[in-house]
C-alpha cells in the first residue's frame, strides 16, 4: 500500500490509492454483512440438501424431502377431490331431474357450475352471463335452442354450428341472406314488419306489406313462427320481444336480414369432463331464465 | 487522424452502405426494406460527415493530452433525450392498460407493440446511453488517459443510437422475435454486436493505455456489465433467419432449454445493465459528488465479486412452478437468496461514503438524488430475492407485484442514480460555474419521489390483491374470481401507476428544461441574486 493516510472524519485509514480525486477507506468489511452473508449460504446449503438440486449425468439429487412441483400439486389436487369425494360422485352417477331436486347437491352443483363458467364461458357470455353483441345473455327466458335442462345441456355438449361436418349433433340453423333473394322494398317491408312484432314504432302500411313477405314470399314463419315467437327446435330467435342477439335498431335488423351473422359456439364435451358440464348446466339454468320440461 | 485511417473507416461505411442496398432490393417484407433504408441513410450520412471533415494536409492528430468529452456531451444529451421518451411512452401504456380506449383499434397504438417501445426506450436507449456515456467519461478520469482508438468512440455513439432507431421502429411495425427485453430481430441483433465490440474495445483499451497503477471499482463494474451483456447477447438471440433477406427468424432452441435461456438472459440484463453498470456509475458519482472517500475498499471487492458469481444463476426464479426441472427452480432460488448481501455490499458502500458529509444531503439536491437511489437499490434488492423464494413467488408471479418491484428498481435506482450523475455532468462538461436551478432540481426530487411512491405502492397492492383473487377458492374447492374480475378490480390502482408516471415525467421534464437553461449559461436571476446576498 502507497502512502496511507488517515481520514479525519472518520479516522480510519485510506489504502493509499487516488483516482481523480476519489481514495478509499481501510474499513473492515461490517461483521452484520459478513454473518448474514454466511447465513443465506448455509441456508443455501441445507435447502439443497432437502429438495432436487444438483445435476448428476442421468438425474438429479432428489432431496431429503422427495418431494417435486408435480407431486405438490397433485397433493392438492387429491385433497380437494377428497373433500368434494361423495357429492361429485353423486353428480357423476344422478341425472340432472335428480340433482335439482337434492337441495344440497344442486347448489354444490351451482358452485361448481359458477367456477367452471367463470374460467371457460365469461369470454364470450360476460363475467356475469349477461352475453353481448352476438352473445346470448343468458340471464333471461329467451332461449335459441330451448331453456330446459335437457336442452341447455344439449348446447353446452354439442354446441352451435361447431364443425358440423364431423360434430353432426351440433346445434345447427342458418338464415339465408334475403339480400339475394328479395327485392329491397321487400326488405324494408319486413324490416317494418320485425319492429311492429317487437313493439317498436313502425310504418303501419309497409308493415302490413311485410307480413305477406314474412308470412308467404320469404317465409320466414318457418323458424321464427307466425307471430315471431320464434321455434326453439329449429334455432330460430324470438322476434316478438326486446330482447336482440345483434341489436334491434331499424339497421341492425336490415343488416341481419340481408347477409346474417351465425355465431359459434364450442361443443364442451371432451373438453370438459360430464360432470362439470352437468354442474354448468344446473347453473345456466339457475340463473333465472330456466325453463320448466 | 491519419488520412489512410480516415480513407479504411470510410471504406467500411461504405461496404455497410452497399449491403443495406442489396438488402433493400432483395426485401421480402416492408419492415426490412424500411429497416434497410433507414441503415443506408445512417451510413450514407455516415460517409458525408467523414468526406467533409477529413484534413488533407495532414494536420495534427488530437491532443493525446486532453479528455475526449464531446462524445460524452452527445451522450447525455441523449440520454436525457430518451428519457424523455422512453418516460412518455411508460405514462401512455399505463394509461392504456387503465383506459383501454387508448389503443385505439389501431395496431401501430396497440399496448402489445408500444410496450417493448416503452421498455427498450428506458433500458438500452435511456440506461444505455447513460452507461456508455458515463463510462466513457469516468474511464478516461480515473485512468488519466484519453479515450482508446481515436473516433471509434463515436462510432459507438451513433451506431448505438441507429440500433435504437431499429428497434424501436421495429416495435410498432410489428418485427419482434417475442423475447422479452430482447426483442429485436436478427439483423438488429447483429448490428447491436459490432457497436458492442467497437465499445468493449474503446473501453478496455482505455484501462489498458491508463497511466495509473490500479484500476478503480467503478472501471471493474462497468467492464463486467460490457463483457455479460455480450455474452448474454449473443447467448440469448442464436436464431435462425427464414430468410437473409426477411425479418422473421426461430430461436435456434425451443422448449424450456429456451426459456431458460430467455432468462438467463432476462435476469442478468436487471444484474449485469442495470446494477453492474449502474453500481459503476454510483462508485464515481457518489464519492464525488459528497468529496468524501469511498467507505470500505474490501467490501468494494467482496460484494463485486461475490455479486457477478452469483447474479447469473438467478435466471432460474422467473420460471418457478414451470416445465422447468425442479433443481434448476431451487439453484435459482437458492443463489438469489444468497444475493441479498453481495448486492446489499453496494448499497453500504453507497450509503456509508457519505459519513462525515450527511448535512449536505439539507443543501445539495443533487446529493439527495443519488443517495436515494442507493435507498431504492438497497430496498429492491431485498425485495427481489424475497420475491424469488418459491412461496412468495407462487403468490407474485405473473401479477403487478413484478411490474411494481421493476419499477422501484428502474425509477427508484436506475432513474435517480443517472438524473443525479447527469447533475454532476452537465455543469462540468459545458465549463458553467454551476446549475441554472436548484430549486427546479428540489422539485424533480420530490414529484420523482412522489412518483415512485404512487407507482410502487399501487402495484403492491393491485399485485397483492390480483395474486390473492387468482387463488381464492371456496368451501367447495371451486375458484371464486373469473380473470376479468380480477382486471375490474385492479383499474382504480392502475389509475394510480398512470399519475405516479406522469409525476415521475413531469420531474424529467423539469430536468431537461433545467440543463437547456444550464448549457446557455444562465443561472435562474432570483437564484443569482441569493448568491450575491450570501456573498
Amino acid at each position: 500500500m502507497a502512502n496511507p493516510e488517515k481520514d479525519e472524519v472518520t479516522g480510519t485509514e485510506t489504502t493509499g490509492h487516488e483516482w481523480d480525486g476519489i481514495k478509499e477507506l481501510n474499513t473492515p468489511l461490517p461483521r452484520w454483512w459478513v454473518w448474514t452473508f454466511y447465513a443465506t449460504i448455509i441456508w443455501g446449503i441445507g435447502y439443497m440438501i432437502a429438495y432436487p438440486a444438483i445435476p448428476l449425468v442421468k438425474t438429479n439429487t432428489k432431496g431429503l424431502l422427495g418431494t417435486t412441483n408435480r407431486m405438490e400439486l397433485q397433493a392438492e389436487l387429491d385433497a380437494v377431490k377428497k373433500a368434494r369425494g361423495e357429492k361429485l360422485a353423486k353428480l357423476e352417477k344422478l341425472s340432472l331431474e335428480e340433482i335439482s331436486k337434492d337441495p344440497e347437491l344442486r347448489e354444490f352443483a351451482v358452485n361448481m357450475g359458477k367456477a367452471a363458467f367463470k374460467a371457460n364461458c365469461v369470454q364470450c357470455h360476460g363475467s356475469g352471463a349477461q352475453g353481448g353483441p352476438g352473445y346470448p345473455n343468458l340471464n333471461d327466458d329467451d332461449w335459441i335452442w330451448g331453456g330446459t335442462l335437457e336442452a341447455i345441456h344439449y348446447t353446452i355438449t354439442n354446441g352451435a354450428r361447431y364443425n358440423p361436418d364431423t360434430n353432426e349433433d351440433t346445434r345447427q340453423s342458418e338464415m339465408p341472406a334475403f339480400g339475394e333473394q328479395l327485392e329491397p322494398q321487400q326488405i324494408n317491408a319486413v324490416v317494418e314488419y320485425v319492429l311492429k312484432l317487437s313493439g317498436q314504432p313502425h310504418d303501419e302500411a309497409k308493415a302490413k306489406e311485410g307480413e305477406k313477405v314474412f308470412m308467404e314470399e320469404a317465409g320466414c314463419n318457418g323458424c321464427h313462427g307466425d307471430k315471431g315467437e320464434g321455434i326453439q327446435d329449429a334455432g330460430g330467435p324470438r322476434l316478438s320481444d326486446g330482447i336482440w342477439l345483434y341489436s334491434g335498431t331499424r339497421e341492425a335488423i336490415k343488416s341481419q336480414i340481408m347477409k346474417p351473422k351465425h355465431g359459434v359456439m364450442p361443443a364442451w364435451k371432451g373438453r370438459l369432463d360430464p360432470a362439470t358440464i352437468k354442474a354448468l348446466t344446473i347453473y345456466v339454468h339457475s340463473l333465472g331464465g330456466g325453463a320448466k320440461s | 487522424m491519419g488520412v489512410t485511417v480516415r480513407l479504411a473507416q470510410m471504406a467500411v461505411l461504405g461496404l455497410f452502405s452497399i449491403l443495406s442496398i442489396i438488402m433493400w432490393a432483395n426485401a421480402k417484407d416492408t419492415p426490412y426494406a424500411i429497416h434497410a433504408i433507414i441503415f443506408l441513410l445512417a451510413t450514407v450520412l455516415g460517409l458525408i460527415y467523414l468526406a467533409r471533415s477529413t484534413k488533407f494536409d495532414g494536420a495534427s492528430a488530437a491532443d493525446e493530452g486532453e479528455y475526449m468529452d464531446d462524445v460524452v456531451k452527445a451522450g447525455v444529451i441523449a440520454t436525457v433525450f430518451w428519457g424523455i421518451v422512453g418516460f412518455t411512452m411508460g405514462v401512455y401504456v399505463a394509461s392504456e392498460l387503465a383506459f383501454p380506449f387508448l389503443n385505439m383499434d389501431f395496431p401501430l397504438t396497440n399496448f402489445g407493440r408500444l410496450r417493448p417501445v416503452h421498455t427498450s426506450a428506458v433500458i438500452f436507449a435511456f440506461g444505455g446511453n447513460a452507461l456508455i456515456a458515463t463510462s466513457f467519461y469516468v474511464v478516461q478520469r480515473t485512468n488519466k488517459t484519453r479515450l482508446a482508438f481515436g473516433n471509434l468512440a463515436w462510432f459507438v455513439f451513433w451506431g448505438y443510437q441507429l440500433f435504437i432507431v431499429l428497434a424501436a421502429s421495429g416495435y410498432v411495425l410489428g418485427v419482434t422475435q417475442s423475447r422479452e427485453y430482447a426483442e429485436p430481430e436478427w439483423y438488429v441483433d447483429l448490428w447491436l454486436t459490432v457497436v458492442w465490440v467497437a465499445y468493449f474495445l474503446v473501453f478496455f483499451g482505455t484501462i489498458v493505455k491508463r497511466k495509473v497503477s490500479h484500476i478503480y471499482v467503478a472501471n471493474w463494474f462497468y467492464l463486467s456489465f460490457i463483457v455479460t451483456i455480450a455474452m448474454l447477447h449473443i447467448g440469448n438471440n442464436l436464431a435462425l433467419p427464414v430468410s437473409f433477406f426477411g425479418s422473421k427468424s426461430y430461436a435456434l432452441l425451443s422448449g424450456a432449454p429456451d426459456a431458460i435461456t430467455q432468462w438467463w438472459y432476462g435476469h442478468n440484463a436487471v444484474g449485469f445493465f442495470l446494477t453492474a453498470g449502474f453500481l459503476g456509475m454510483m462508485y464515481y458519482f457518489v464519492p464525488k459528488r459528497a468529496n468524501r472517500p469511498v467507505y470500505s475498499y474490501r467490501l468494494s471487492i467482496v460484494h463485486f465479486w461475490a455479486l457477478i458469481f452469483t447474479y447469473i444463476w438467478a435466471g432460474p426464479h422467473h420460471l418457478h412452478y414451470t416445465a422447468l426441472p425442479d433443481w434448476v427452480q431451487t439453484l435459482g432460488m437458492v443463489m438469489s437468496v444468497i444475493l441479498w448481501m453481495p448486492s446489499w455490499g453496494g448499497m453500504i458502500n453507497g450509503l456509508m461514503t457519505l459519513s462525515g458529509a450527511w448535512d449536505k444531503l439539507r443543501t445539495d439536491p443533487v446529493l439527495r438524488m443519488l443517495v436515494i437511489a442507493v435507498a431504492f437499490y438497497g430496498m429492491s434488492t431485498f425485495e427481489g430475492p424475497m420475491m424469488a423464494i418459491k412461496s412468495v413467488n407462487a403468490l407474485s408471479h405473473y401479477t403487478d407485484w413484478t411490474v411494481g418491484h421493476v419499477h422501484s428498481g428502474a425509477l427508484g435506482w436506475v432513474g435517480m442514480i443517472t438524473m443525479g450523475s447527469l447533475y454532476y455532468l452537465f455543469p462540468r462538461l459545458w465549463n458553467r460555474e454551476r446549475l441554472y436551478s436548484y430549486t427546479l432540481v428540489s422539485w424533480h426530487f420530490w414529484l420523482a419521489t412522489l412518483g415512485i411512491v404512487l407507482y410502487a405502492a399501487s402495484m403492491w397492492v393491485s399485485g397483492i390483491m390480483q395474486g390473492l383473487m387468482w387463488r381464492e377458492y371456496d368451501a367447495q374447492g371451486f375458484l371464486v374470481y373469473s380473470f376479468a374480475e380480477t382486471v375490474e378490480a385492479m383499474h382504480p390502482y392502475y389509475v394510480i401507476r398512470a399519475l405516479g408516471g406522469a409525476l415521475y415525467l413531469t420531474g424529467g421534464l423539469l430536468m431537461a428544461y433545467n440543463f437547456w437553461q444550464t448549457v446557455r449559461g444562465n443561472v435562474r436571476a432570483s437564484e443569482a441574486a441569493l448568491e450575491v446576498a450570501k456573498a
